[in-house]
């Protein structure tokens, strides 16, 4: 089963794609742009169709996604961790 | 490989214009917000023929009053538009839209209310659109090139699923399409803030990548006038957030990838004006939903490439509006909603170009007569973009 789905081997956050991702659920991870599989574990309960951290990242790191920024990070994440509007900022608007 | 190529053919309806449309409406369409009740009374007379209320034309002004004129004429002249019975509160305006429409040489024609009242208007509004009824009902489908389909796409209630599934599966699709010289459309400009420089560079040549710019600047402009944090929960949308969307830059880079991996920007339009050669046009518009499905039917698209994640229920009067979607939580608890499932991208289960495949023979099915998720369950979306205060 694939867990999450990722563009760019790049990339900093992935999308979860199954429902009823625990904390503690071990995750396969597909890498679409090289089919190539990862594995990570999730540390949160992650609803389907949002991320999960793929590596440690401190505020005001660039947050990649597609292999281009996505917005800036407000407060430090950790691999596994949920990545969403609590840690993650536009640098837009 | 794809299931298409420059010999594909479909079934459609021949306008007088040389157009190809895939539905066969008969539409009474009022000019402004007080001819609703009217344009309806006739819908309700008259089998077959369809009222499109919506709320604006009064007191509109300038830019924003050529739009209303634009959006409705346009709209009229759409070849899934057989024949139109315009009504409106006075002549003037009405018979405007009448000879605008008229200009695609089909049956067309209007009726003010004033001097006249509701009664008189809907008797005689009501004749003209029994004649047109009859007359299109003998309208015959007939085989057309493929390359006859203009094919439109916008996304809604997008969740990270739209961007790695349902919007790629569009993207291949247009890529199928593009080279048999389809007439292809996207739009929604904010969403493109954090990707324009993606689209920017996928222009065919330096005067298309100035328009693309300009109209990008241009609705920046606005926002900016009027910026709020996260433009208050509209980009991204409390639904996209709900669905796992976390930035505006995260949103326009699933958003993008409907323009697929090959295709060249060839040409810009303002809203609701017609592409004048084939190719994937711009169209500078609103990212709402129903306004930019609307948009497009004025533009003169016959069919809609609408890919969802959190599970939008769109239609549109006038074009039939393909529903896509990889999320499997939404084909699970809303698949009434849903045309083309392609939640097997993210499983792995089917490829990306099996995937554009699905769709394409969804739309030749549509163009061919079967009708939609929305059409079934009555959807018949048609929002007017304004684009400041009535005066």
């Amino acid at each position: 089963m694939i867990h999450f789905v990722l563009h760019d081997a790049k990339d900093t956050v992935a999308v979860v794609v199954v429902e009823g991702v625990k904390a503690g659920t071990s995750m396969t991870g597909w890498i679409m742009d090289e089919d190539r599989m990862i594995d990570v574990a999730a540390l949160q309960d992650i609803p389907i169709g949002h991320k999960v951290a793929l590596k440690n990242m401190a505020i005001g790191d660039t947050v990649w996604k597609y292999g281009i920024d996505m917005g800036k990070v407000v407060a430090p994440i950790v691999t596994g961790q949920h990545a969403h509007v609590h840690n993650i900022k536009t640098k837009r608007w | 490989m794809s299931i298409i190529s420059k010999d594909t053919t479909f079934l459609g309806y021949r306008r007088e214009n040389g157009r190809v449309g895939v539905r066969n409406h008969v539409i009474v369409l009022p000019l402004d917000d007080l001819s609703n009740t009217a344009a309806e009374a006739v819908a309700h007379n008259i089998k077959g023929v369809m009222a499109i209320p919506h709320p604006y034309g009064r007191l509109q002004f300038g830019a924003d009053l050529e739009l209303h004129f634009r959006t409705l004429i346009g709209a009229g002249s759409n070849p899934n538009v057989a024949a139109v019975v315009v009504i409106g509160i006075e002549d003037g305006w009405t018979q405007k839209v009448v000879e605008g429409i008229k200009l695609t040489g089909k049956p067309v024609v209007g009726y003010g209310i004033e001097l006249h009242g509701d009664h008189d208007t809907i008797m005689r509004a009501s004749k003209a659109a029994r004649e047109y009824v009859q007359w299109a009902s003998e309208k015959q489908r007939v085989e057309c090139p493929i390359s006859d389909l203009w094919i439109s796409t916008k996304c809604g209630e997008s969740d990270t699923t739209s961007g790695c599934g349902a919007n790629p599966t569009v993207g291949n699709a247009f890529d199928k399409l593009h080279p048999l010289g389809n007439y292809l459309c996207f739009g929604e400009t904010t969403e493109l803030t954090g990707g324009e420089h993606i689209v920017a560079a996928r222009c065919a040549n330096d005067d298309v990548r100035k328009k693309f710019q300009f109209m990008f600047d241009r609705y920046q402009d606005v926002i900016n006038r009027h910026k709020t944090s996260d433009l208050s929960d509209s980009q991204p949308t409390k639904g996209n957030i709900a669905g796992g969307l976390t930035t505006i830059e995260e949103k326009a880079l699933g958003n993008i990838q409907k323009i697929g991996k090959l295709c060249t920007v060839d040409g810009v339009i303002d809203k609701a004006e017609t592409p004048t050669h084939p190719g994937l046009w711009f169209m500078d518009s609103s990212s709402a939903a129903a306004e930019m499905v609307t948009l497009c039917a004025a533009s003169g698209y016959a069919v809609h490439f609408f890919p969802t994640g959190q599970g939008n229920v769109i239609g549109n009067a006038i074009v039939p509006v393909i529903k896509i979607c990889a999320n499997p939580r939404t084909v699970r608890t809303m698949s009434e909603h849903i045309d083309v499932d392609t939640t097997g991208l993210l499983q792995r289960e089917i490829s990306l170009d099996q995937a554009g495949d699905k769709l394409l023979e969804c739309m030749l099915r549509t163009a061919n007569g079967r009708l939609t998720a929305a059409e079934a369950l009555g959807h018949r979306e048609f929002v007017l973009t304004r684009l400041y205060e009535s005066a």
